[in-house]
């Protein structure tokens, strides 16, 4: 096992994320785009979409699947991945929920 | 009890129809074999001229499919032709050498092409017009060479030709008789199928024998008996065909033409069947696809001892599948001796209906230009209507869209619309009753109706239309949403407004979407759909807009907007602009442009500045964004051009002002010109206007984008209300019927120019409309003005987070 470095950043509280609508934070050097989905849990994804890089936090949110406002490729919230035909991977942060705040997990 | 053994020699149409019609019967009875010669499941050979006239491909004329052989437990060998049926030893022997035991055994061998016993026949570039095979060579060969002659002028070697046009080639057509599709049609319809055919593009060599092809290896020409000749490099023998009687020869089963059978498709052997091309009965080998269904019928309930009525003939019919061209033959089409004709000749619209009676009964008929009486007229043939109480020349009336829908209704359920599959109207009617039917489509997947040659497409679309009434619109077949639903738009719209649905989720959930939360397609289309239906209690869910429209700003590339003011007219003044050069220092706007819609677009804002951006600008916004009104273009007009007519400017600011931020759609552009020299491009905009002297053009439906489309004249009128009035109507209509993305080109295409001025002529409606129009513009605001002071929303819209 190696000791990785874990920070827990608060990034704010569930009941001002607006539901089904990205928002976009920056965490250090890395541009996140934060999603409350319809079932009230929340996840957290790079903030670049891999095919052209476009900006996921103002995509359309369905399920636990966003578009990317770009060309219209969908990505799972879950696991980052793109939906078929397309192909490719976004990188996922976990996200903490305690209370009313809303963490965010970065290694 | 063991199974018996029953084998299909011939894995093609007839025989594997037949074992359809078996297995309808019983499904356990027999352990099934089938042996095709060529490599492919069954498909559909009729339709191998839309394959080569580029309509379908070969992928998608399968009929049965690997896995329904799999899934009906059949043993298909393919690739492997049957030399022998040893009715002795009751076995069927392959060129693979296989020896198949059967209890019952089936022949359909089909037919072969006749190939002219000329010299040269042999040579590379020579084809038939029979498979898949020889499909692929012409396509081929269409990529390479230019040159193409078809002998034989009849229904095959003309949807040869069609399909050699298609692919680019020069066509010369080679017929022996002295007009087209002698078989089935009389002079005068040959004469004018010819004129139609060579508007398309083909030549005729008619009355020419072909003695002798050419060339070296490959072909190079044809030489008729008369001594001339011509080049082609490329050869369809299309002289017709003759049954596959080879095997049953080899077999011993007693031939004529075909393979003689009797009324229950047995031959002179027990047990041994034929069905299709490749028999005879009662001296007549059929050539074409709906009698072999019939005898394929009554074959199956032969082998499985179910009591049948015999097989007593088929009247012949056909149908040409040419685009562009419609023919029609049925029956005894010649008159003379005891037969009389009936005859409508419109030289003007180039048709021709002609019905052959034999006293009171119609024997015959021929139909050039209009068809789509053909089945109605089979039908009387095959019952031997006594047409003594009906008005002759009412038989032939040409069917407008009443006369159609009356032509349906009047059929009785027992009536035969798709004669390939031997639907009859009831079944259509109670799969459209019953299982819930609501497109050609799904008729076709239920019942089998028009999965054959397609003809009888327009006659189930009427049965359906006549069977749900006013709830079918034809215009708006079988296009669902997206994947989220089967529903169309024209479905969608219509239940928002009865079940009085008020939210995207009701509509998902009361319409049983098949996604919970829908797609980036269906969501801003019902967002949309919703609005219309109910302008002023409806509440836009942001959550279900693209970005721009959910931004009021336009996303790029790098994750920047770009921002453009209203400019009414494309007017401007010194304040407004030092507004905006102040703006663009202020915020460091990195690319000011002026757009093609004469304003301006600063770009480059970052998403957290936007509102601050509006807020300084202090102008509405010009919604570039929007599936809504764009801009309004003008030229300078009256006030200063020496050529102007009108006061262009002056009526884009006010329609620009009446019908900013009116949700449409697509985006809507319109341009003023004051005069015919359009300056303002007024013909290549979804409403665009030119002024004459003492009034206007309006022209609709111009594109200037992808698909570039002149637009339309729809009226000409003399003062500035009308054209208001003209406007609001013709916008109000596309709002409430245009599919979600499609611009006003695409729609007038869709629905036709005489619909609309139809719509629009009528007072009433127009009126309406306006007034439905007055009362969605009532409850438009500026967003930019309306985000500006709504801090939540800002916040939750264009809020960057930065932690540490």
């Amino acid at each position: 096992m190696v000791n990785k470095n874990i920070s827990k950043v608060l990034i704010g509280s569930l009941q001002e994320l607006p539901e089904r609508l990205g928002k976009t934070f920056h965490v250090g050097n890395i541009e996140l785009a934060v999603f409350k989905l319809s079932n009230g849990t929340v996840r957290a994804i790079e903030n670049r979409c891999p095919h052209k890089g476009g900006v996921l936090s103002e995509g359309i949110v369905s399920g636990d699947s966003v578009f990317c406002p770009m060309h219209d490729w969908k990505i799972c919230l879950e696991d980052g991945l793109v939906q078929a035909p397309d192909k490719g991977c976004v990188k996922t942060y976990s996200t903490v929920i305690e209370g009313e705040d809303v963490f965010l997990l970065i290694e | 009890m063991g199974k018996k053994k029953l084998v299909l020699v011939g894995n093609g149409m007839a025989g594997v129809r037949t074992i359809e019609e078996i297995l309808k019967l019983t499904k356990d009875q027999f352990e099934i074999t089938i042996f095709g010669s060529e490599p492919h499941p069954n498909y559909n050979r009729i339709l191998l001229s839309k394959v080569l006239q580029g309509d379908t491909e070969v992928a998608d004329i399968t009929l049965n499919d690997w896995s329904w052989y799999e899934d009906n437990d059949i043993q298909l060998y393919t690739d492997e032709t049957v030399v022998k049926v040893d009715s002795d030893r009751k076995v069927v022997v392959t060129d693979a050498g296989r020896v198949e035991p059967y209890d019952e055994v089936i022949v359909a061998t089909g037919s072969v092409p006749f190939i002219l016993p000329i010299s040269g026949a042999d040579k590379e570039g020579v084809t038939a017009f029979r498979d898949i095979k020889d499909t692929e060579i012409m396509l081929k060969a269409s990529k390479k060479y230019k040159k193409a002659a078809v002998i034989g002028g009849g229904l095959l070697g003309l949807e040869a030709a069609r399909g050699l046009l298609n692919l680019g080639m020069e066509v010369n057509v080679i017929h022996l008789a002295p007009y087209l599709m002698e078989r089935q049609l009389d002079p005068m319809a040959g004469k004018m199928l010819q004129t139609e055919l060579e508007k398309q593009g083909m030549t005729f060599l008619l009355e020419k024998q072909t003695k002798e092809i050419f060339g070296k290896e490959r072909v190079e020409g044809l030489r008729f008996s008369d001594g001339t000749e011509i080049e082609a490099d490329l050869v369809v023998m299309a002289v017709g065909i003759k049954p596959n009687i080879s095997l049953a020869v080899e077999s011993g089963l007693e031939v004529n033409r075909g393979i003689v059978v009797n009324d229950y498709m047995q031959t002179n052997i027990p047990h041994v069947y034929a069905v299709g091309e490749c028999a005879e009965h009662n001296g007549i080998p059929y050539g074409l696809v709906a009698p072999l269904y019939e005898q394929g019928k009554v074959l199956a309930k032969t082998i499985c001892d179910v009591k049948t009525e015999p097989y007593k003939g088929s009247v012949l019919y056909t149908q040409l599948k040419v685009s562009g061209v419609e023919v029609f033959s049925a029956g005894d089409f010649t008159e003379g001796d005891d037969k009389k004709a009936v005859k409508v000749f419109d030289e003007q619209d180039s048709y021709y209906k002609k019905l052959v009676l034999r006293g009171n009964q119609i024997v015959g008929a021929v139909l050039f230009g209009d068809s789509s009486d053909g089945n109605r007229l089979v039908s009387m043939i095959q019952k031997q209507a006594d047409i003594s109480d009906t008005m002759k020349v009412s038989l032939l009336q040409p069917t407008g869209q009443e006369a159609g829908a009356s032509l349906v209704a009047t059929m009785s359920d027992d009536e035969i619309i798709c004669g390939c599959n031997g639907v009859s109207k009831g079944a259509i009617v109670s799969a459209i009753q019953t299982k819930g039917c609501t497109s050609v489509d799904e008729i076709k997947a239920c019942t089998s109706a028009s999965r054959s040659c397609g003809g009888c497409k327009p006659l189930v679309a009427e049965v359906l239309q006549h069977t749900l009434g006013s709830s079918f619109d034809s215009k708006q077949q079988k296009e669902a949403i997206c994947g989220c639903t089967t529903l169309s738009r024209d479905e969608v719209v219509e239940e928002i407004k009865a079940k009085g649905l008020t939210h995207v989720k009701e509509v998902m959930f009361v319409l049983d979407w098949k996604t919970e939360e829908g797609c980036s397609k269906c969501r801003p289309a019902l967002n949309y759909y919703l609005g219309m239906v109910n302008p002023t209690g409806y509440e836009d869910e942001k959550e279900s807009r693209f970005v721009n429209e959910r931004m009021h700003a336009n996303i790029q590339k790098d994750g920047t907007y770009s921002v453009v003011p209203r400019m009414y007219g494309g007017v401007t003044n010194a304040n407004d602009l030092r507004r905006i050069a102040d703006v663009v220092d202020k915020y460091e706007i990195p690319l000011v442009k002026v757009t093609g819609g004469q304003r301006i677009d600063l770009f480059g804002v970052k998403k957290d500045d936007l509102p601050k951006v509006w807020e300084d600008l202090d102008m509405p916004s010009g919604f570039a964004y929007g599936k809504s009104l764009r801009t309004v273009k003008t030229c300078v007009g009256e006030q200063f051009c020496r050529f102007g007519t009108q006061d262009s400017m002056g009526l884009g600011i006010q329609l620009e002002k009446k019908y900013e931020g009116l949700q449409t759609p697509h985006k809507v552009k319109m341009a003023v010109s004051a005069c015919p020299r359009s300056c303002a491009e007024s013909g290549f905009k979804d409403i665009g206007y030119i002024g004459i002297d003492g009034g206007w053009e309006l022209y609709i439906g111009g594109n200037g984008g992808t698909h570039v489309r002149g637009g339309d004249l729809l009226y000409k009128v003399k003062t500035e209300e009308e054209v208001i009035e003209i406007t609001s109507a013709y916008l109000q209509y596309y709002r409430e019927t245009a599919n979600y993305l499609e611009r006003t080109s695409a729609w007038v295409d869709r629905v036709g120019l005489d619909h609309i001025r139809e719509v629009l002529d009528d007072k009433e409606k127009r009126k309406e409309l306006s007034v439905r129009m007055d009362k969605a513009l009532s409850v438009i605001e500026d967003p930019w003005k309306a985000i500006i002071e709504d801090k939540k929303l800002k916040k939750e819209l264009f809020e960057t987070v930065i932690t540490s």
